[in-house]
């Protein structure tokens, strides 16, 4: 087999002014196509960020998801968090009634407002077992869940509420803590696709 | 435990405090002192002893130089982390 064959670029390299121009647009054709590849390739490598989808409304695995969002963003990580369904009630501050239908009323009643009153998932008794693990925590030095949530503020977590649960429980934005942003699935995806740790609590 | 001494720009004091809070007041310190210099964690929570080694092997800004365990006057046990600022 003559070196031509096994090296058809190089064989080029002798050809006529023509082929020569053929070649570079070729070359540069390639080269394109790599740093598109190139691109892309940079676009889906995961950054130091992590992704919470905060459905409950427990206060145990909301206080969890906020453990878990502050230590991430110490260590250095882009946090974002998705408040979605239950988890909207940790970023209430107040509760609207006005022109709200019937079941919207209803929703705005009977959930809680704030981090301050959130119910455990389990031993809650009515408020009571909620009272003791507070006092436990405080005797432990153990952070209350409203001091993390502000610590997370300050450390630039992001917070999304969820558009879709906030019309299904009619909770409107002037029901949310300020600086809260609103967005939909895609929001959640576009961070979570990024990121090297997504949970969903 | 008598390993040569660790020059420390800093003492960070978070006795008492429970996770996370010593990782958070740890970033916090560690940003106020220059690249290079050393800070040093005096914390009282056992988790602290693998939550700093973890902090140290995700971020590329820190090293995690030492960790010390010792016991104070009053019988509780000390975790100590020397911790150096790279970025």
């Amino acid at each position: 087999m003559s070196a031509a064959l096994l090296q058809p670029e190089k064989a080029t390299l002798n050809g006529t002014a023509e082929e020569l121009r053929g070649y570079v647009q070729s070359l540069e054709a390639r080269l394109q196509d790599l740093e598109t590849q190139m691109r892309e390739l940079r676009e889906r490598v995961p950054e130091s960020r992590v992704s919470i989808v905060v459905m409950s409304g427990d206060l145990d695995r909301v206080l969890a998801a906020f453990v878990i969002a502050t230590g991430a963003a110490a260590m250095g990580f882009q946090v974002s968090m998705f408040f979605t369904f239950w988890g909207l009630s940790a970023l209430r501050q107040n509760r609207k009634l006005r022109g709200k239908r019937w079941l919207e009323k209803a929703f705005t009643l009977l959930t809680p407002v704030g981090a301050e009153n959130l119910a455990l998932s389990k031993l809650n008794f009515a408020g009571l077992g909620k009272m003791l693990l507070r006092k436990q925590m405080r005797d432990r030095q153990v952070s209350s869940l409203s001091e993390l949530m502000q610590l997370a503020r300050d450390l630039g977590v992001r917070f999304v509420a969820c558009q879709m649960s906030m019309d299904v429980m009619g909770i409107t934005a002037e029901e949310l803590l300020p600086g809260v942003e609103t967005g939909g699935v895609a929001t959640f995806l576009a961070d979570a696709a990024k990121s090297q740790v997504t949970l969903f609590i | 435990m008598s390993a040569e001494p660790i020059n420390v720009k800093q003492e960070l004091d978070v006795r008492g405090a429970k996770c996370p809070i010593p990782i958070i007041k740890a970033r916090q310190e560690i940003n106020r002192i220059p690249v290079g210099e050393v800070l040093r964690v005096i914390a009282t929570d056992p988790g602290s002893v693998n939550d700093f080694k973890g902090w140290a092997q995700t971020a590329k800004n820190i090293e995690l130089v030492r960790q010390e365990e010792s016991t104070d006057s009053s019988g509780q046990r000390l975790f100590i982390h020397y911790l150096r600022r790279l970025a």
